[in-house]
């Protein structure tokens, strides 16, 4: 292992290596990444690939938004397929609240210039076959939304970013960091230390002991998510679906598989991830009531992973305050696959030239010093 | 046969296992998300077994530390969605 860095950045999730490959391209490219386990073991290679531009916070929807036009042409940019499907995002909702929210959703996101509208339950059967749209009050759709192959997109960066010079650490955990004058001199690990330029803290749900051991305290916490996938069937949708009600979300793959998942609001926080009947039961039970005909498939297997969830359920992005050269890049609270190439560009434009986006000022540690406004449409 | 199929789901065969070891992927769960082997049908019955082997042969470690190193999803054989719908408050 190198003895320093420009760069080290703690994680080899989506935040992680697209960091590492933006950087790289632009020219930094002394970047050494640490990975406890292997590329994609967390929560990026656990989730399901959904990029939904549907949110409700202009940073969010802007990042969002930034992060398609890069999705758009990132198989041809990586060299590498990722298994990239704009077949837009279908979003559910049951109750005239929920519709009314729609409403409002819709026009700032009209505003900020996104594609999408409001439907009628009458429409929705033109977007995904087989619905029941007795089930439903309204929905939206965003046709520039889609998913991708979290594996593959890992893979796709990690190569192309360690083409350009980067260096990958697998099995280096970080167990201490250094913390003199105001920066993080040190970041200690179980392979040795290496002195950084800048530290950036992209460990998912562990970034909150990650920063602990600098003495910055932050309130991300670690919540389980389930997820399934059943047997391939013919391609019948190319859209990821989303409940507003349930928090129930669903797509077809590459592969021809259903997969999906659903929020449960009795989650605890913790690190628990194992799979349970009761995640089974209620997302297959509201899989078939919007969809009848996908009762006659057969569960191929099911797994979990941990939302990094912040109090407002957007991530905390950016230098951190009292220490400059320890960036933070967590807290993405379920959308961290959708946004980080985005992130990783403002990311970039701080740590190259210190210059500090609009977004990337209001995602900063200190907005929970004061008010804020939340995130409403968190889905899974 | 000159190359034989290791994985018959997702029809992978050793030469490329064989590669994708060369190219670093030295552990169980990667070789499994970067080749899909064991996300088939099977869910890995038939085709684990076989890249544990070649795995520990190829990088020299014993097959029991090899093994250890994959996670077992439930179900363990596709199993009817029909199975688990209504009565959603067990479990």
């Amino acid at each position: 292992m190198r003895a320093s860095a420009d760069v080290v950045i703690i994680g080899a999730g989506i935040t992680g290596v697209a960091l590492a490959y933006t950087l790289a391209r632009r020219g930094v490219r002394d970047v050494v990444i640490l990975e406890r386990s292997f590329p994609g073991a967390g929560a990026t290679g656990r989730c399901g690939g959904g990029i939904r531009q549907q949110f409700t916070t202009a940073p969010n929807i802007r990042l969002a938004m930034g992060s398609v036009e890069i999705y758009e042409q990132l198989s041809q940019e990586l060299d590498y397929d990722i298994e990239y499907v704009q077949g837009g995002y279908l979003v559910l909702a049951e109750t005239a609240e929920e519709v009314a929210l729609q409403r409002r959703a819709v026009a700032l996101q009209n505003e900020l210039g996104l594609p999408s509208r409001t439907l009628t339950p009458e429409e929705v059967p033109e977007i995904v076959p087989l619905f029941d749209t007795s089930t439903i009050a309204g929905a939206t759709f965003c046709p520039t939304d889609g998913h991708a192959n979290p594996f593959r997109v890992v893979e796709g960066y990690l190569r192309a970013a360690r083409r350009l010079g980067v260096a990958l650490e697998k099995g280096t955990e970080v167990v201490g960091l250094e913390v003199k004058g105001g920066r993080v001199t040190r970041v200690m690990t179980n392979r040795g230390p290496i002195s950084p330029g800048v530290v950036v803290n992209a460990a998912g749900a562990w970034s909150r002991q990650i920063a602990h051991m600098a003495g910055v305290e932050l309130p991300n916490q670690p919540v389980r998510h389930e997820i399934l996938v059943t047997e391939s069937v013919q391609p019948f949708t190319e859209v990821m679906v989303i409940s507003l009600h349930t928090g129930i979300y669903f797509s077809q793959t590459a592969q021809g598989q259903i997969l999906g998942g659903i929020g449960d609001p009795e989650e605890r926080p913790g690190y628990e991830i194992r799979s349970s009947l009761k995640f089974l039961r209620r997302f297959l039970s509201e899989l078939v009531r919007h969809l009848p005909a996908l009762g006659q498939l057969s569960v191929l297997r099911q797994w979990a992973g941990l939302y990094d969830v912040t109090p407002d359920a957007q991530p905390i992005l950016g230098p951190t305050p009292g220490l400059p050269n320890f960036i933070q890049a967590n807290g993405y609270s379920g959308h961290g696959f959708m946004i980080a190439p985005k992130v990783a560009e403002i990311l970039a434009d701080y740590i190259e030239r210190g210059e500090v986006s609009e977004d990337l000022a209001r995602l900063s540690l200190a907005r929970f010093e004061g008010e804020v406004e939340g995130e409403a449409f968190v889905v899974g | 046969m000159d190359d034989p199929i290791v994985c018959r789901c997702e029809e992978v065969t050793l030469s490329q296992v064989e590669r994708a070891i060369d190219e670093g992927y030295d552990t169980l769960e990667e070789l499994k998300r970067h080749l899909r082997m064991g996300m088939g049908p099977c869910q890995g019955r038939t085709c684990l077994p076989l890249l544990a082997r070649i795995l520990a042969r190829e990088t020299g470690r014993p097959l029991e530390e090899v093994m250890r190193e994959v996670s077992i999803r439930p179900p363990l054989a596709p199993a009817p969605v029909t199975l688990f719908l209504g009565g959603a408050d067990e479990g």
